[in-house]
């Protein structure tokens, strides 16, 4: 084969394989505290409605990074990738679950491992970390709509489509 | 007819077709780096091979690698970093510049490949001359008043933010935990299940989670990230400034102002960051020339407004 084909046949077949469809899960689940649902692909799109953590949602669709998802309720929406896992949350898990998980790769056992309470033992080790101001900085929370006000306010233009 | 196409012709097409999906794939994909099951301590006998197996079985329950630390767990981590910086640098308190740096940075943010965090993204001004800027894990975001003091308007200071938000979206500090310590947390959990863990075991996990918090923050504070995860997060800075419609060219000629600036010798992103030059380079720029398109008149007056004094 000529280099210049094998280069042309290795080329097809990446984009191809790139761009094989393989369609998303039927059912996700939330692994954000508070998932946002938008009424478009696109951080620019107007949030319709906010999930909790460990909320399981239908994906009836698939573009890029952003899942389109059936909300409770009836409507739908769209959710970026980061803010969903295949796993199932567990919120209070039991040893049952353990039992069912352990070899399925189907769990994600919230509040386990790293959470509130191995803080608090670091806390009383680290005196001179400063929690108070990571609180507060927790306090500053841009909502979607001041995000699209400030962006017209300083001309400053998104790209159509905007992020993946 | 006879349709006859030309070799070149062909060739071209698809090195064009397949330069394009590159491009406009995402900034990066994560892969593992640890594996538990050599970590698991069979071959110094702390685990009978039976138990490392069960262990091993178990363990995809909870996590194995640094990439299968739950949002949760890395929101955790990334407070316990955020807060330890904290503990060393003061905040700075000025609610209009905070409240600036979070407009600019948490709509950046949005525009990532990772939009969505265990708790968002939060960013805050450090009290500090020294030109720096930290990503915690999760999302939480420290820049100097030094830093801030080098952007002439808005896009540098969204150059900055984008660079830090590619860490967090890149898992980089988390990265640069070392392989044991995550191993024998989450070895415990695995073992141990769901059941409340011991007092031992407890102490024992609290020592990888301060362990972990350790590295992270030796990291940000002195080593720094290899100079391909320096790049990389330059360029995911590209795109995510271009998505949001700030100039990209703004990361160069920060990156400029840094040079003329910083010594390498000194503290900050002299020690913890490769030459800005080498920097610019990476970015296919040149260091000399770098376009300044003009800023709206708007942005550059709320600009001045929040960081003028800062």
């Amino acid at each position: 084969m000529k280099p210049i084909r094998a280069v042309s046949v290795f080329c097809i077949v990446f984009l191809l394989a790139s761009t094989a469809w393989s369609g998303p899960p039927a059912a996700m689940s939330v692994q954000v505290q508070t998932g946002q649902v938008r009424s478009e692909p696109s951080f620019l799109g107007a949030v319709l409605a906010s999930l909790a953590y460990g909320d399981r949602i239908d994906v009836i669709g698939q573009q890029g990074d952003w899942m389109e998802v059936a909300v409770p309720g009836g409507s739908r929406g769209w959710m970026h990738r980061s803010a969903l896992t295949k796993k199932k949350v567990v919120l209070n898990a039991g040893w049952q679950d353990v039992g069912t998980g352990a070899s399925s790769d189907e769990l994600a056992l919230a509040g386990k491992g790293f959470n509130a309470e191995t803080e608090g033992l670091f806390r009383e080790r680290h005196r001179q970390a400063d929690f108070l101001w990571v609180d507060r900085m927790e306090r500053f929370v841009v909502y979607p709509e001041e995000m699209l006000a400030f962006l017209k306010e300083g001309g400053v233009k998104p790209l159509k489509g905007g992020a993946r | 007819m006879k349709l006859r196409l030309d070799g070149r012709i062909v060739y071209r097409g698809v090195l064009v077709l397949f330069v394009s999906v590159f491009l406009l794939s995402g900034c990066r994909t994560m892969e593992p780096v640890l594996d538990v099951g050599a970590a698991l301590g069979v071959s110094t006998g702390v685990v009978t091979s039976g138990q490392a197996e069960s262990i091993r079985r178990s363990a995809v329950a909870v996590g194995k690698t640094f990439e299968d630390i739950t949002p949760e767990q890395e929101y955790y981590m990334g407070r316990a970093v955020a807060a330890t910086i904290l503990g060393r640098y003061r905040p700075y308190p000025d609610e209009e510049a905070n409240r600036y740096v979070n407009l600019v940075g948490q709509t950046l943010a949005q525009a990532s490949d990772r939009p969505e965090t265990f708790g968002g993204y939060h960013f805050l001004i450090l009290d500090a001359d020294e030109i720096n800027a930290f990503a915690a894990p999760g999302g939480f975001i420290l820049v100097t008043r030094g830093m801030l003091r080098l952007c002439q308007n808005e896009d540098q200071v969204a150059a900055v933010l984008a660079h830090e938000i590619a860490h967090i979206q890149g898992r980089d500090g988390l990265r640069s935990i070392r392989s044991g310590r995550l191993t024998s947390a989450l070895t415990i959990l695995a073992a141990e299940g769901m059941k409340n863990l011991g007092s031992g075991e407890l102490a024992q996990v609290t020592e990888a989670f301060e362990g972990s918090v350790s590295d992270i923050t030796a990291t940000l504070l002195n080593n720094g990230y290899s100079r391909d995860l320096e790049r990389e997060a330059d360029r995911c800075a590209l795109m995510f400034l271009g998505r949001v419609g700030y100039d990209p060219g703004a990361l160069t000629t920060v990156l400029k102002q840094m040079e003329s600036r910083t010594q390498k010798s000194g503290s900050g992103f002299g020690r913890t960051h490769p030459d800005p030059i080498e920097r610019i380079m990476d970015l296919g720029g040149k260091p000399a020339g770098v376009s300044r398109p003009a800023v709206p008149a708007a942005r550059q007056a709320r600009f001045q407004q929040a960081l003028g004094n800062v």
